[in-house]
């Protein structure tokens, strides 16, 4: 896997320069930008499975074109998780090939930023299964710059899938509140997704009148957080809220609170809702005191559409697909919806096209694009953990 | 403790622990996670002091030997100790194993990359050093990319790992609200008796008073009648063996490890060798348990976010005061 996303590189590069030349006309590529090498990988891959399937389910022909589906790397070694150069590096190569229609990515907010802007300027499809920090499409809840400067065309062209994390702040204080948590201490990874999710969660948490003890950025590569336990611990805090990933270190939190002393619950986004963060904490650390909020529902929970996709991919790869699979499909079968009515090869049809979904038969149900490009679903659900596994507990929003 | 004695607490309205026992708790996890830091420091300035290189990729084979010790954790089957006990015995393979394995490699290391470039600029061997650094780097992806359980299965390479609390992480001193736990002790009860054996093998051994010469002067130990290769050999042997024990300690209190922590506990490490002096024995100890302290002491009092920087701004004004360290002295006493 690690050695081969090294070969690809220039593997890749002479494709690009070979494809100047030799276009097909009747050939379409659709690439993603996820992160492989690195924690999120077993996330990730799912996506991919997700995104295959749904081409695979339409032959892979739209009208008279076939699809390509090429899944690219925007991680490096160094970093272990998303890397801003490698990002930037897909969006140039994604651009820069006149066969690419679609950019389906990225899985990290702080990635999108990069790519957009880039893809934006070519007037390039991109859409993201898993991008949740609000103010990438909404105006007036991210930076005051947001979201024009994404946007230089003028002109939508990024869409996603998920509901942004502004909902699943709220919809994660409402729950603390529910479970009788009326202290709560905030924690978030300084990550434009963690901190971004932990300051919608506080926002929220004093609206409705809890006590916010503590809001705390972590230092994600810190060997452990036993002083910070024992800070938080004089507080008592009911709740602890960690806005942040597996990756940045979700799971060292956890059994720094058990080994500190500190048994609270553990409230943390979806960022960890992935078999890794139970891997990484160890299941014990986590039983029966851990709560995960994700927007959308688990893949065995959909209904429909979504379990018509939970059945197909079980059977087609023989694994649980983990949480965003459902949203790699979803993105797939959006592009191929999009493209089937573009009807042609053109960048531009095929955004338009995409921007004109409307009460698209999902795996949540029916749903349309806002002029924003967000998904009109707002289904969250809350998790916990029991036995090692991801247990659902209920749905919000509805 | 279980959930029941968490309520208990919290509506039994017992007091909220005092000033001085905040205090006391930063100290004992300023001290444990200082002493981790020391152990690896000692690498760090042994090597520098007797051949006067900045060995980077020590952090790296630091991280080396932890994946060494999950793995072995893996092999034997290994689980989290029972309630009650207080640790595995699986952890004596371990406590063999890791530094016998990154003296070993530090050795070899020394041996390829560095023993070549003796006499070349000095920048060449530290080019060299940070390259040896990637290497590891990338042996530790591979590594935790192997189809084992405790990998789980490779499927997440980089993913942090949980390591199994083969020491008790329950607390001594029961409901207190105080912790110290048997991993914490074991901190001590390993490295402290470590670190006293290294200054009397260096102060009143033949090799340590070989290693003193060479650190001198080479070309005079060398008339002198000492293999100064054997003898830069060595001190890579038991420097790479400190941070093999000093890996196992780190996976057993903290229980996670990765690919990357070589990265930045290597620097914390090297930074305590500098601030205590870079090259002078119990500099780098002291200089491991004030920045474990910076680090406890910032998180309790100021903020998460101003550790790094004060244990840096610590660091300058130090160096602005005592440029050759807390305990350094110029070129005299090294090793």
């Amino acid at each position: 896997m690690k050695c081969s996303t090294f070969m690809l590189g220039p593997v890749l590069l002479a494709a690009v320069v070979l494809g100047a030349q030799a276009q097909s006309p009747s050939t379409i590529k659709i690439i993603s930008s996820l992160p492989h090498t690195g924690s999120a990988n077993a996330q990730t891959m799912t996506m991919v499975n997700g995104i295959k399937l749904a081409i695979e389910e339409v032959g892979g022909k739209v009208g008279e074109f076939s699809i390509v589906y090429e899944p690219w790397d925007d991680a490096s070694p160094e970093r272990g998780q998303w890397d801003p150069a490698v990002e930037a590096a897909n969006a140039d190569k994604a651009v820069a090939d006149p066969d690419i229609m679609a950019y389906i990515g990225t899985y990290n907010s702080g990635a999108a930023k990069i790519a957009m802007p880039k893809l934006n300027q070519a007037g390039l499809l991109m859409i993201s299964p898993a991008n949740t920090w609000p103010g990438l499409t909404k105006p007036g809840v991210g930076e005051p710059n947001e979201p024009m400067v994404y946007r230089p065309s003028g002109k939508v062209t990024y869409f996603r899938v998920v509901p942004a994390d502004d909902i699943q702040g709220l919809v994660a204080a409402q729950w603390a509140q529910e479970m009788n948590c009326n202290k709560v201490f905030i924690l978030h990874d300084r990550e434009l997704y963690g901190q971004g999710v932990a300051s919608m969660f506080q926002k929220t948490a004093k609206k409705i009148g809890l006590q916010v003890l503590g809001y705390e950025g972590i230092d994600p590569k810190a060997s452990n957080y036993r002083s910070l336990v024992t800070k938080m611990k004089q507080k008592r805090p009911d709740l602890v809220y960690f806005g942040g990933t597996t990756q940045t270190n979700a799971g060292q939190i956890a059994k720094d609170l058990r080994a500190g002393g500190l048994n609270v619950k553990y409230m943390v986004p979806d960022g960890c809702f992935e078999e890794a963060f139970i891997r990484s904490a160890g299941a014990s650390n986590l039983e029966g005191n851990t709560f995960i909020t994700f927007g959308g529902v688990p893949g065995d929970k959909l209904t429909g559409k979504g379990k018509e996709f939970y059945e197909n991919y079980k059977k087609k790869f023989g694994n649980e697909p983990e949480a965003y699979a459902a949203y790699g499909y979803e993105c797939g079968r959006v592009v191929l919806d999009a493209i089937a009515r573009a009807g042609k090869k053109d960048r531009a049809a095929i955004v338009a096209a995409c921007a004109a979904t409307k009460d698209f038969d999902g795996v949540l149900g029916k749903w349309s694009f806002d002029a924003n490009g967000d998904t009109t679903v707002k289904t969250m659900s809350g998790n916990t953990v029991h036995n090692g596994k991801f247990e659902f507990v209920k749905v919000f929003g509805e | 403790m279980g959930s029941e004695d968490a309520e208990d607490q919290r509506e039994g309205g017992r007091e909220l622990m005092t000033d001085s026992e905040v205090l006391l708790q930063q100290v004992i996890i300023g001290l444990s996670n200082g002493m981790i830091i020391a152990l690896i420091a000692l690498g760090y300035t042994m090597v520098y002091g007797i051949v006067e290189l900045i060995n980077f990729a020590h952090g790296d084979l630091f991280m080396l030997g932890a994946f060494l010790a999950l793995t072995i954790a893996g092999a034997l089957g290994l689980d989290a100790v029972s309630e009650g006990a207080l640790f595995s015995w699986g952890i004596l393979p371990m406590f063999v194993a890791a530094p016998i394995f990154c003296g070993g490699v530090n050795w070899c290391v020394d041996r390829l990359a560095y023993r070549p470039l003796r006499n070349a600029p000095r920048l060449a061997p530290l080019v060299s050093a940070i390259g040896v650094s990637f290497v590891f780097l990338n042996i530790g992806l591979l590594w935790g990319g192997l189809p084992m359980e405790v990998f789980n299965m490779g499927q997440t390479a980089a993913a942090p790992k949980d390591f199994p609390a083969l020491v008790s992480n329950e607390n001594l001193l029961g409901e207190s609200d105080i912790t110290l736990t048997i991993s914490q002790v074991l901190v001590f009860v390993i490295t402290v008796p470590l670190m006293i054996g290294l200054s009397v093998l260096v102060r009143f051994t033949r090799l340590g008073k070989a290693m003193r010469a060479v650190a001198q002067n080479p070309v005079a130990a060398r008339l002198m009648g000492i293999d100064v290769d054997r003898v830069i050999g060595a001190t890579f042997i038991i420097g790479g063996a400190l941070g093999g024990v000093a890996s196992v300690v780190y996976a057993l209190y903290n229980n996670t490890i990765y690919f990357q922590m070589g990265f930045r506990v290597g620097l914390d490490a090297f930074t305590a060798a500098v601030l205590g002096g870079i090259g002078n024995l119990p500099g780098a100890v002291l200089g491991g348990l004030v920045i474990g302290m910076i680090r406890a002491l910032t998180d309790q009092y100021i903020a998460t976010e101003w550790t790094n920087v004060m244990v840096f701004a610590v660091l300058i004004l130090v160096l602005i005061f005592r440029p050759a360290g807390l305990l350094g002295t110029h070129a005299q006493e090294k090793v």
